[in-house]
């Protein structure tokens, strides 16, 4: 089974909320120092179920980037995990696309790879945390489309997909190709291997831009956006915590319950 | 674009009942209809489905439409696209508003796609804007860590989904009026891709996570599915429920339907223990609307204690036996 797997690099989302900073008046992200980016890990359980499928059905894993030369790290990464080719999408053109013009061009570079049976996106990018390009992608394509999946299999011919919902789950199958959206239920994604990193480190990263592509310059760019961001700001905390430091840890406890019926709590 | 208006709620039921989530959606449709003085569209896919429009009329729509179909859990989401695509093109409204539920999330990114126009998701708050009467979208990004305000450009019409628990439900109010319009949307199969082979439910045991009133809720401090024991006899001694964060969900210790966060159940009950929780922005996504939040964790420095209103720095194993012992002593007097 041959799969495509979209990926993007984001800011890491692990990083303590202290750390986390904006420039208002740019509207952006201040890249916290010292701490380099990562690849979305909603997209890092995208290849992992690439992975589990290529393991059990054999095929080929395209992984596709739409980013900067910067980028390619987090296509190495695939790479080393196991993914066979990566590829860039950069354009000057694409700067400011909103998430249907990313889909637009994504959609544009899967055509451009062709033979595929699936295209896999992680649920949302841990940036904007919308959860829409893989859906769009499906609809430019016209293609079949499960979101949230915690697992694929295939069962004559057809994919069968567990879609994860809030009291439990659902089973469908679509023929291929399709679009599948992965949930982070799929679990930890694999390390690379030490034979992976070396082998991932010779492999030779295309980068495409928007005539490789054929992508139509009124689709993409900050002029082709739908929508627009208006304010971007941290929340202010409305709580303020008072620690109990009475004597022992269970002294502590034993003040908390206390602190806790006078707050009419219990 | 000025002939899109009104708002249109594609609204959900629970047993052909208008759901909790579906009414705190009527509230915010209805007052950004009075503000935009436009009318509020609420439709509903179900069958025999009459009183529950009628009923829907008190709670604040002005017109409710009423569509033959299955719940979305039993049906296939292109025909949910279909036929609120369908109520679009006949009413035209300027905004669209789905919850960010199941269902949210997997149609409103498909329906704006369908009809071509922008789409936001995961809003916890809708304000039109005075002087340009435009929708402000304010919404979680950065796992929550920040907020960002989204506007359509060129004053195009939107699709929305607003996260439950943002906004009360509405009231009924049996003396509204309104009107009840049934439509028909010729089933396209054609459009059908996929098959539905089973929806499975996983009724959780006991108390649901939504309905709690306190729910005590470990982390990746819990080092295991053994220390759940102590959290389980905790939420138990209080009459309540156990919860978990993303790290026992991805770890295996705990089964994932527990999780609560951005990308699990929203919760609020009255009082939140979050146990050995470090406090990531995504896990605080689906409590901060707790009344009373307690943190326990070893690490002082932990995020948790900003965003808690009592906390003890200490070892849960050391805590929890005795909050325990001490709960259980109340409940005997």
């Amino acid at each position: 089974m041959d799969i495509i797997v979209c990926v993007k690099q984001i800011p890491d989302p692990e990083i303590p909320p202290s750390k986390f900073k904006l420039d208002i008046e740019s509207k952006k992200v201040v890249p916290p120092e010292g701490i380099p980016p990562v690849m979305n890990p909603y997209d890092e359980q995208a290849v992992e179920l690439a992975l589990r499928l290529k393991d059990k059905y054999g095929g080929k894993i395209t992984v596709l980037t739409l980013g900067n030369e910067a980028t390619s790290s987090i296509t190495k990464h695939a790479l080393a995990m196991g993914a066979d080719e990566g590829i860039v999408i950069t354009d000057k053109a694409f700067e400011g696309s909103d998430s249907f013009s990313k889909a637009y061009i994504l959609s544009q570079a899967i055509k451009k790879v062709g033979d595929y049976d699936l295209v896999l996106c992680g649920r949302q990018a841990a940036d904007w945390d919308e959860g829409l390009v893989g859906s769009i992608i499906a609809e430019n394509l016209g293609l079949p489309l499960v979101t949230l999946a915690e697992a694929v299999d295939v069962a004559n011919g057809k994919l069968k997909v567990k879609r994860v919902i809030l009291d439990g789950y659902q089973v469908f199958t679509v023929p291929t190709p399709a679009v599948i959206t992965v949930s982070n239920e799929v679990g930890r994604p694999r390390l690379p291997s030490g034979w992976g990193i070396i082998s991932a480190s010779q492999k030779q990263i295309p980068v495409w831009g928007a005539d490789d592509i054929e992508a139509d310059s009124s689709q993409t760019g900050a002029s082709a956006a739908r929508r627009k961001l208006v304010k971007l700001f941290i929340p202010e905390r409305e709580r303020k915590c008072e620690i109990i430091e009475r004597g022992t840890t269970a002294e502590a406890s034993i003040e908390l319950v206390d602190r806790l019926i006078k707050a009419g709590a219990i | 674009m000025a002939d899109y208006k009104g708002v249109l709620i594609c609204g959900e039921l629970a047993e052909d009942k208008i759901t909790t989530i579906t009414k705190e959606l009527t509230n915010t449709g209805r007052r950004l209809s009075d503000d935009l003085n436009q009318p509020l569209s609420l439709l509903l896919i179900g069958q025999n489905i009459q009183e529950t429009a009628a009923e829907a009329i008190s709670f604040g729509a002005d017109r409710v439409y009423i569509a033959a179909g299955l719940p979305f859990a039993e049906s296939l989401p292109e025909h949910y696209v279909a036929i609120i695509a369908s109520v679009f093109y006949q009413t035209k409204p300027s905004i669209v508003l789905l919850s960010h539920t199941d269902m949210g999330r997997d149609i409103a990114p498909r329906l704006a796609a369908s009809l071509g126009i922008t789409v936001c998701m995961d809003c916890i708050e809708l304000e039109i804007d005075a002087d340009s009467n435009s929708l402000l979208q304010t919404k979680p990004v950065y796992g929550g860590n920040a907020m960002a305000v989204w506007a359509s450009v060129n004053y195009r019409p939107q699709v929305v989904t607003m996260r439950p628990r943002s906004a009360a439900p509405a009231q009924s109010d049996p003396s509204r009026k309104g009107q009840i319009v049934p439509v028909t949307v010729e089933k396209d199969e054609s459009i059908i891709k996929g098959k539905l082979l089973e929806t499975v439910k996983e009724e959780a045991k006991g108390i649901k996570l939504e309905e709690a009133k306190v729910i005590v809720a470990g982390g990746g401090g819990i080092s295991g599915s053994e220390g759940f024991q102590l959290i389980q006899e905790l939420a138990q001694v209080l009459g309540g429920t156990i919860g978990i964060t993303r790290v026992p969900c991805d770890e295996g210790w705990m089964p994932t339907s527990l999780e609560i966060g951005q990308t699990g159940h929203i919760v609020s009950p009255d009082l939140y223990f979050a146990i050995g929780i470090s406090g990531a922005p995504q896990h605080l996504a689906g409590c901060s609307g707790s009344k009373c939040i307690v943190a326990i964790n070893k690490d002082p420095e932990a995020h948790i204690f900003k965003e808690a209103d009592f906390g003890i720095v200490g070892d849960y194993r050391e805590v929890l036996p005795i909050l325990i012992e001490k709960c259980k002593a109340l409940r005997a007097t």
